[in-house]
C-alpha cells in the first residue's frame, strides 16, 4: 500500500488491502447477523426444538410459533378433543396435537394494529408540521431563528421518563391516557424536532429561484410552495417520513409507561407473550420477526439517507 | 449542489423586473405566512414538551404523589434535591450509569472507527455489507433487549453455547443476566452490537470528507502510512468521532428500554442505571415529587455535560 501503484491514484488502496478489509468487514457483518438470523430461525421452530441443548441449527420447520402468536390456546383433556369435529385449519391441528384447542385470537394483532395506526398517524402529522416549519425557517426571516431551532432540537435531549409523569397526569386530566390519539400527539411532538431539522436541510437545497420564477408567473407564495418546492423536496420528505415512522414504530419507554391495553403498541407487548410453562420463545420470535420486517425493508430503502436522519442532518454524506 | 444551480441563478437574476415584482408579491403577507407555518410546531412542542417539563420542575418542589392526586400538595422547597444529592443509592446508580456510558462509548468508538477505516477501502460489495451492518441500529431497543434475553439463557441460549464451545466451560455454569459481575457486561455487549454501526456511519462520513489531495501531498513527501494516519486521518476525522461520542453519550445516559428488558436493573442493583431508578421511583413507588427532582437533576446533568462537550467539539472544528 505504501508504494503507489502506477495504474492507480495514490489514495486508491491496493487490491490486497481491499480484499483484506473486505474480509474483516464481512466477518463482522456475519457476526452481527447471527442474533437476527437466530431469532428468525427460532420463529420457525417447535417449542421443543427452540429450547433444546445444544441449540439446533438443523430442525424440522414448524409454524407453531406463528400459530401461537396469533391465537390463544387452552389445554384440554384428550377425551374432550376426541369429541370435537375435524380441526379447522393448520393452527387448530397443531394445537390439538398438543392437547390444546384454539380459544380465540391473541392480543398480538390489536397491538400490531395500534403500532401501525400510531406510527403512521404521528408520522403524517410530524412531517406535515415539520415541512411547514422547515419551509418557514428556510425561506423567511424569522426573529430568533437560531434560538427557535435550538429549542426545537433540545426537546429531543430530554429523557422520556423525565416528562412521562406530567404527561401521564396531563393526559389523565384531559382523557387522553391510554388512547391512540394521545400517543399519536406525543410521538408527533417527539418526531417533529427531527422532521424540522432534516427537512430544513432538504428544502435549503431547493434553489429559491424556482419559487421566484413561479411567483413571477403569477403564483402566490403559498402556491409556489405547494407546486414548486414540495415536488422538488419529495425525496427528502419521504426519507424524513420513514425516519419518523421508524422512531414511532420502535419507541418503548413512553409506550410502556403510558399505555396499558387499549393503545398499547407491539414493543411492550412482545416481551410479555407467555406460553404455557414459561416464555413461549417461538411465539416471541415470531412476533419479533413480524415486527422487524418493515424495519428491514425501510433500512434498505433508506440507506442513502441514513446518516442525515440519525444525526439530525448535522452530518451530510 | 450549489455549483450546479449556479447557471439558473444567473438566468433569473437577469430578468430586470424581478426586484419590483418580488417586493410586490412578498410584502406583509410573507411575515404572516412565516408565522402561520412555524406556529403549529411551536405550539405542539410547548404543549407536549415544555409544559410537562415546567410541571416536572414545579412538582419537584412538592410532596405530590400521582397515585394520591387528591391529597393536599405541600411546598417542600429544595428538600428532594438535598436528599437526592446526599443519597448513596443515587450516587451508586449514577456510578453504574457512568460505567455503562464510558464502556459502551469506548468500545463502540474503537470498533466503529476501525470498521469505517475498513469500509472506506471500497472493496467489492462494500455497499451491501454496510447495509447489513447497519441493520441492528434500526431495530427497536426494547425488542433487541428481549431477543438477547433469549440468546443469554444459560441452558438454551445461543450466546452461552458459543462461549462454552470456544472456552470449554459448561454453558449452564454462567448466567450473563443473573450474575453480579457479568450482567453489566451483558448490557454493554448488546449495546455495542446495536450501536457500533451508528458510530461507524458517522466516522465513515468523516473519512469521506477528507480531500484526496492531502494524502497525495503526504505521499509526495514520502510520509509513512502510520504517519498519514496519525497526522491526517485521525485529526481530520476527529470532529466526526466526537459528534458520534456526543450522540451516543447522551443516548446512553438516558438509556432505559434495553436495560429494562434485559435485567430490569438487577441482579440487586448492579445494572440499575439512572433511568431505571427514576422509573422505579416514579411508577412503582409513586414518589412523584422525588422522582421529578431526580429527573431535573438528570436533565441538567446531561445538558451541562453536552454543552461542555460541544464547546470542546467546536474548538476541534475550528482548529
Amino acid at each position: 500500500m505504501s508504494v503507489a501503484n502506477a495504474a492507480h491514484s495514490v489514495v486508491e488502496p491496493s487490491a490486497g488491502t481491499r480484499r483484506f478489509a473486505g474480509l474483516l468487514v464481512i466477518l463482522y457483518a456475519i457476526i452481527t447477523m447471527i442474533p437476527l438470523v437466530w431469532i428468525v430461525l427460532t420463529s420457525f421452530k417447535s417449542p421443543d426444538d427452540a429450547i433444546s441443548y445444544p441449540p439446533k441449527i438443523l430442525f424440522k420447520p414448524s409454524l407453531e410459533g406463528y400459530c401461537n402468536l396469533f391465537t390463544t390456546r387452552s389445554r384440554q383433556t384428550p377425551e374432550f378433543i376426541q369429541t370435537l369435529g375435524p380441526p379447522q385449519g393448520l393452527c387448530d391441528s397443531i394445537a390439538r396435537s398438543r392437547n390444546m384447542v384454539v380459544a380465540g385470537p391473541s392480543n398480538y394483532v390489536p397491538r400490531f394494529v395500534n403500532s401501525l395506526i400510531i406510527a403512521f398517524g404521528s408520522t403524517v402529522l410530524a412531517v406535515a408540521l415539520g415541512t411547514l416549519s422547515a419551509y418557514g425557517f428556510s425561506r423567511f426571516r424569522v426573529p430568533l431563528k437560531d434560538d427557535l431551532l435550538f429549542f426545537i432540537l433540545s426537546t429531543r435531549m430530554m429523557p422520556p421518563i423525565a416528562v412521562a409523569i406530567p404527561i401521564y397526569l396531563m393526559y389523565r386530566t384531559v382523557g387522553l391516557s391510554d388512547t391512540r390519539l394521545g400517543m399519536i400527539l406525543l410521538y408527533t411532538s417527539v418526531n417533529v424536532s427531527l422532521a424540522v431539522w432534516l427537512l430544513k436541510g432538504f428544502i435549503d437545497e431547493v434553489p429559491r429561484e424556482y419559487e421566484e420564477a413561479a411567483m413571477i408567473d403569477g403564483y402566490t407564495r403559498f402556491q409556489a410552495f405547494v407546486k414548486v418546492v414540495l415536488p422538488q423536496a419529495t425525496t427528502g420528505i419521504a426519507a424524513t417520513a420513514i425516519f419518523c415512522l421508524i422512531f414511532a414504530w420502535n419507541e418503548y419507554a413512553f409506550a410502556v409507561l403510558l399505555t396499558s391495553g387499549n393503545a398499547q403498541t407491539a414493543p411492550p407487548f412482545i416481551p410479555i407473550i407467555i406460553g404455557e410453562g414459561g416464555q413461549d420463545w417461538p411465539a416471541v420470535a415470531a412476533g419479533t420477526t413480524f415486527f422487524l420486517v418493515p424495519i428491514v425493508v425501510f433500512t434498505v430503502l433508506l440507506r442513502k439517507h441514513l446518516l442525515r436522519g440519525i444525526t439530525f442532518g448535522a452530518v451530510r454524506k | 449542489m450549489n455549483d450546479l444551480s449556479a447557471p439558473s441563478q444567473i438566468t433569473y437574476r437577469a430578468v430586470p423586473v424581478r426586484p419590483a415584482v418580488a417586493r410586490r408579491i412578498r410584502g406583509l403577507s410573507d411575515q404572516a405566512l412565516a408565522w402561520l407555518f412555524i406556529t403549529p410546531t411551536i405550539v405542539l412542542l410547548l404543549a407536549i414538551n415544555i409544559f410537562p417539563l415546567m410541571w416536572t420542575i414545579y412538582l419537584s418542589f412538592t410532596n405530590f404523589r400521582a397515585n394520591r392526586a387528591n391529597a393536599p400538595t405541600i411546598w417542600l422547597g429544595t428538600d428532594w434535591y438535598q436528599s437526592i444529592l446526599t443519597d448513596p443509592d443515587i450516587w451508586a446508580a449514577m456510578q453504574v450509569t457512568a460505567h455503562f456510558v464510558i464502556w459502551t462509548v469506548l468500545i463502540e468508538t474503537v470498533l466503529g472507527f476501525g470498521l469505517a477505516l475498513l469500509i472506506d477501502k471500497k472493496f467489492r460489495g462494500h455497499g451491501m455489507w454496510t447495509t447489513i451492518i447497519l441493520l441492528p441500529m434500526m431495530l427497536s431497543p426494547a425488542v433487541v433487549g428481549n431477543f438477547w434475553t433469549f440468546l443469554y439463557q444459560p441452558q438454551i441460549g445461543l450466546f452461552n453455547y458459543v462461549v462454552a464451545f470456544f472456552t470449554g466451560r459448561d454453558a449452564s455454569s454462567f448466567q450473563m443476566l443473573g450474575d453480579v459481575t457479568l450482567s453489566p457486561w451483558a448490557i454493554v455487549i448488546v449495546d455495542a452490537w446495536m450501536w457500533t454501526p451508528y458510530v461507524m456511519l458517522i466516522c465513515l462520513a468523516g473519512l469521506r470528507s477528507i480531500p484526496d489531495y492531502i494524502y497525495e501531498a503526504a505521499e509526495v513527501d514520502r510520509a509513512s502510512n502510520w504517519r498519514q494516519f496519525w497526522s491526517i486521518t485521525l485529526p481530520m476525522a476527529l470532529p466526526f468521532i466526537m459528534l458520534a461520542v456526543l450522540f451516543r453519550g447522551i443516548e446512553n445516559f438516558k438509556m432505559f428500554d434495553m436495560v429494562n428488558l434485559l435485567t430490569g436493573g438487577g441482579p440487586g442493583s448492579t445494572t440499575e442505571v439512572a433511568s431505571i431508578t427514576l422509573k422505579r421511583a416514579a411508577f412503582e413507588s409513586w414518589r412523584t415529587g422525588y422522582s421529578s427532582a431526580f429527573a431535573i437533576i438528570l436533565f441538567v446533568t446531561v445538558f451541562g455535560l453536552a454543552n461542555i462537550y460541544v464547546k470542546a467539539l467546536n474548538r476541534v472544528k475550528n482548529r
